[in-house]
């Protein structure tokens, strides 16, 4: 056993407004630089939909992710070390910028200086990449926002695997629900394995995935290896960057931009310890289906003494120890079995998990066609959103495990409902789905209420006990030169624009000014 | 083509040296210094058409009309002579080295095509990009050029001339220039053109090659990566 410790998030999509408040915070500090227009290392898609870039859960397309060869090996599915070499020079799989949009402004300009017209003068949209006027607008970033765009499109969704999708075109049985995508800082992640430059790694110590922006020489094998598309090339620096989990404030305890700024206070942040030996067992389970169990049986309890005296054997601080304990995520996802992760699928191991939506009872349901359960409860079938649907999302297309949760959730709103109302209380409610009253009010404390202290516990990592912190102050993101030295690599000897080197223009004084 | 003494002892004794010290010194000092600007420069995101096609052709052609330059030149004579003969080796030479050739030239020509035509590429495009591109379409050419050449003086030893010019320089026997002296002007030039992309290559996208070569060593790691903090890489 080798105990780690990774930061690993949780999102309530049962609370989601689908505000973007994530996405535009995100976009504000980490993407709002050349090359990285059409970047959004957080967004939020409306489903079904098939989302951003374009068919992104289609890995028969993008052959993203691995797959478990009959010997039980794994092997990246766009192909092992040699085929990655091999297509070196023109990658396969890579998507293009139509498959995520082609990034825009509008040419506000003219709208205050065009000349008196006998019709409004209008911004037209200008590409951000050829710098030309665009004819049309042909695809954003969040195209399908609230259900945009023809059914017969957004059904290309993947999720709808032997779902009946056809209904759900129709007015009166349609669904929506909201599915915001960072990067999912994977145990077992594909594109670190997909790198010929050795340029991603996973941190020891808090699991966070990066990119050595000084190593990755843009072979660009990380973008089509990730089976979430959560990497994006920036075609002006010609390296891979991508979602950061905010590290600098990981790092001192604060969660990330896009945690911190959520208005409807879905997300969790805290740690989950678990034992990297089982990694590689549990990405090659051989049924998909067991996917699921297998990543939450590697996770590890923290209450326990002899978990505890090997973790800190393992250089896993007490402090660490202790958040885990406290942990949210390990409440959601491993006590209470509400959060599960997005396409296990894809045997990445993904770190960041989703508590299913609620959605309204079907008109047909309400309508008395589908009796509700003896506890006095709907059944869960009869709710808007197909069970089969959010297990393809999330368990691999195991639906028992989304009945559950989904029940759980149900039983703990319809106690609180009772309490409020001063009804009786009935424990029978609960023990039906397997809870008791201590856990439902816990349940009630971290999802509806959410505290901040109770969705962010994040242990500082002591970064000054292993590098000087002096040299560390004032540190910048991505640039495009080396580190924080303000070189701008346009003006450099290597790489840049020859001649077209920075200075500062000399003025010649007048003395008879 | 015959040039002055003193010309031909440069263009062939001083500035292949000249390069070569360039070269490695030039790409040293970017690796250690700026890191940063070390890449590939794909523009395969910007583009898909034509890559595939014209990326492949010409990756796959250059690398073996290199592997081709490095076998045939740098290997003691001796031993190549022991499995075949002069003739023999300036057939191969001609016939491998022409079939490649003409897949690197037309995975060039379409290249060249794509990074010109389309503005999103062109746009994106340093005069480094285009120019490095265009010096090795002509460096190609050259290369082709020497076939018909070499075609006619098979049994003349001027292949062989070619092969002792390289070797002097590399093992620094002394004396190239005087063996150069007098050979086709379209060897001499593809000589001197070959070593002018030596020169300018630290200071463009060429120093991806080298990067390249650095990738075989992803075939010996581990897939995983993880860093700890203060230092090591485990898997």
């Amino acid at each position: 056993m080798k105990i780690r410790a990774q930061i690993a998030m949780v999102l309530n999509l049962d609370k989601c407004i689908g505000c973007h408040t994530c996405s535009v915070t995100c976009k504000n500090v980490w993407t709002s630089r050349k090359g990285m227009e059409y970047a959004w290392f957080n967004n939020v898609e409306t489903k079904p939909g098939i989302g951003y870039p374009k068919d992104w859960e289609n890995q028969e397309r993008w052959n993203g992710g691995w797959v478990r060869k009959p010997n039980g090996k794994l092997v990246p599915k766009q192909g092992g070390r040699f085929a990655v070499l091999a297509r070196i020079f023109a990658n396969p799989n890579l998507p293009e910028m139509e498959d995520y949009y082609e990034p825009f402004t509008f040419d506000y300009e003219n709208l205050q200086t065009a000349p008196e017209l006998p019709t409004a003068p209008v911004a037209r949209p200008i590409s951000l990449i050829s710098g030309r006027t665009m004819d049309k607008i042909e695809w954003g970033p969040n195209w399908e926002e609230i259900l945009g765009g023809e059914f017969d499109k957004r059904k290309q969704d993947y999720n709808f695997e032997a779902v009946q999708k056809d209904i759900y075109g129709q007015f009166e049985n349609t669904f929506m629900m909201y599915l915001p995508r960072l990067c999912e800082h994977c145990l077992n992640p594909t594109c670190v394995a997909s790198c010929p430059s050795g340029s991603i790694y996973k941190r020891e110590e808090d699991g966070i995935v990066l990119i050595d922006q000084d190593k990755c020489r843009g072979w660009r094998m990380c973008v089509s290896g990730c089976p979430y598309k959560k990497i994006y090339y920036n075609w002006v620096s010609g390296k891979a960057e991508k979602c950061t989990f905010c590290y600098p404030r990981i790092e001192v305890g604060l969660p990330t931009v896009c945690s911190e700024t959520c208005v409807g206070r879905i997300r969790y942040l805290s740690v989950l310890l678990y034992d990297a030996d089982r990694i590689s067992d549990a990405a090659g389970t051989e049924n998909p289906l067991d996917l699921y169990q297998a990543q939450l049986d590697i996770f590890l309890d923290p209450f326990d003494p002899e978990i505890q005296r090997k973790a800190l054997e393992d250089g896993v601080p007490a402090e660490w120890i202790e958040a885990a304990q406290r942990s949210p995520t390990y409440k959601m996802a491993v006590e209470w079995k509400i959060a599960f992760p997005l396409h296990p699928e894809y045997r990445t191991l993904p770190m960041v998990w989703y508590v299913p939506p609620l959605s309204p009872i079907t008109a047909h349901a309400n309508a008395g066609a589908i009796d509700s359960g003896s506890n006095g409860l709907p059944d869960v079938g009869s709710l808007r959103i197909p069970v089969r649907y959010l297990a393809n999302l999330l368990t691999a297309g195991n639906e028992p495990p989304i009945v559950g949760a989904l029940e759980r959730m149900l039983a703990m709103r319809a106690w609180f409902r009772g309490k409020q109302l001063g009804n009786p209380p009935d424990p029978a409610l609960l023990t039906s789905v397997g809870l008791d009253e201590a856990t439902a009010d816990d349940m009630h404390r971290y999802l509806a209420l959410a505290n901040y202290e109770d969705r962010f516990v994040i242990p500082t990592a002591h970064r000054e006990e292993a590098e000087n912190a002096y040299q560390l102050r004032g540190g910048c993101g991505f640039t495009f030169g080396n580190g924080c030295d303000g070189i701008d690599a346009k003006a450099g000897l290597f790489g840049g624009k020859m001649g077209r080197r920075k200075v500062i223009p000399v003025r010649e004084l007048d003395d008879s000014q | 083509m015959t040039l002055p003494t003193q010309l031909n002892e440069f263009l062939f004794g001083i500035y292949p040296y000249i390069c070569l010290a360039v070269l490695l010194l030039g790409s040293l000092i970017r690796f250690d210094r700026e890191p940063y600007s070390w890449k590939s420069d794909s523009s395969q995101i910007l583009r898909k058409g034509q890559l595939k096609l014209g990326s492949n052709l010409f990756h796959y052609g250059v690398l073996i009309v290199i592997l081709g330059h490095f076998v045939g030149f740098l290997l003691p004579e001796k031993l190549v002579y022991l499995i075949v003969t002069p003739t023999q080796h300036e057939l191969l030479a001609m016939v491998v080295g022409g079939i490649a050739g003409l897949c690197a030239i037309t995975g060039m020509t379409i290249l060249i095509h794509r990074r010109l035509y389309y503005r999103r590429i062109r746009g994106n495009s340093r005069k480094w990009d285009i120019t490095i591109v265009i010096m090795l379409w002509f460096q190609l050419a050259l290369g082709l050029a020497t076939i018909w050449y070499s075609a006619h003086t098979l049994e003349g030893g001027g292949f062989e001339r070619l092969v002792a010019y390289v070797q002097s320089i590399v093992y620094f026997e002394g004396g190239s220039a005087a063996i150069i002296r007098g050979v086709p002007w379209v060897y001499q030039v593809h000589i001197l053109l070959g070593f002018t992309i030596f020169l300018v290559s630290p200071f463009t996208r060429m120093v991806h090659i080298w990067s390249g070569v650095g990738s075989l060593a992803y075939l010996f790691r581990p897939y995983q990566l993880v860093r700890k903090r203060g230092g090591s890489v485990n898997s």
